[in-house]
């Protein structure tokens, strides 16, 4: 069927209230400065983003550390180190869904400091990781 | 040869490569939380891949996955294993022959390494395959549920 001018004005609307649609179900809940706040209160003490650099960098008694997968400066795509599978970057100013949704974001540490330290992360160390991840500017 | 039975052989060949390409299409999952949870690490294996028992095994062990953590809260665990079981073993070689293979990895089932025996073990190696998990390496429409021959790149 030909696109008449009323029907793409209609679809157009019914798209622009779908999309309106999903940003409201889209758990966008948090910002990665709020989160940062979040974890630095509960750690009791400043976040230091060197030492958020230096967790992120090095292992911690396990075959990968968080660069491994995110790459040593996530500003860019990263890759899975087991399966190859490309990370989009995960550095908030990069890639703007990161640090977002807090369920998310304790789902994807609590999976990840496990694999990489074998424990799950402190809140110092999440908020120092934080810290550093969100001076990267483009 | 005659013109007819060159016309039948090509008309016989065309029906071959038709059937050839059907058997390479895999239904793949439509369950967004497949999608969400399995997919940021790898692809979304087409549920049909792996028959029934192997799935039940997996999800019941996503805290040691493989050697990851992919443990999700119980309501996805619960949404993922219905979904899986009730897609489960549905590709035509896994239908044939049922039985788990061994880790319950794909990659590990009799009819994967038969259709991958051709495959240098090098390549494998190469830094834009990297695994046996990393079908879009060379399948590249792998995502859709296409593994056709034709839609083989194998990187350099």
């Amino acid at each position: 069927m030909p696109h008449t001018p009323l029907s793409r004005s209609t679809t157009r609307r019914g798209l622009a209230a779908a999309a309106l649609a999903l940003a409201a179900t889209a758990a966008h809940t948090a910002t990665p400065a709020e989160l940062l706040a979040g974890y630095t209160t509960q750690a009791g003490s400043p976040a230091q983003a060197a030492r958020g650099q230096a967790f992120f960098s090095t292992t911690h008694g396990r075959a990968w550390s968080c660069a491994s997968c995110h790459g040593a400066t996530p500003t860019q795509a990263g890759k899975h180190a087991g399966t190859g599978k490309p990370i989009q970057p995960l550095a908030p100013a990069f890639n703007p869904e990161r640090f977002s949704d807090p369920a998310k974001v304790e789902k994807w540490f609590r999976r990840n400091c496990n694999d990489v330290a074998g424990r799950e992360c402190t809140a110092g160390e999440k908020a120092d990781v934080l810290a550093w991840l969100t001076t990267l500017k483009p | 040869m005659t013109k007819l039975t060159i016309r039948a052989a090509v008309a016989a060949l065309a029906l071959l490569l038709a059937g050839a390409a059907q058997a390479d299409r895999v239904a793949i999952s439509a369950l967004p939380a497949y999608h969400a949870e399995c997919a940021a690490c790898h692809m979304a294996y087409p549920p049909g891949m792996l028959p029934a028992a192997s799935w039940q095994r997996l999800m019941g062990n996503l805290p040691k996955h493989f050697g990851s953590d992919a443990s999700v809260d119980a309501a996805t665990l619960k949404q993922l294993s219905e979904h899986l079981a009730a897609n489960a073993g549905t590709f035509k070689k896994v239908a044939r022959d049922p039985s788990p293979p061994p880790e319950d990895r794909i990659s590990r089932a009799p009819w994967f390494v038969r259709e991958h025996d051709e495959v240098d073990p090098a390549v494998w190696k190469r830094k834009a395959v990297g695994s046996a998990s990393n079908c879009v390496a060379c399948h590249v429409n792998a995502a859709q549920g296409s593994f056709s021959e034709r839609e083989i790149r194998i990187p350099k």
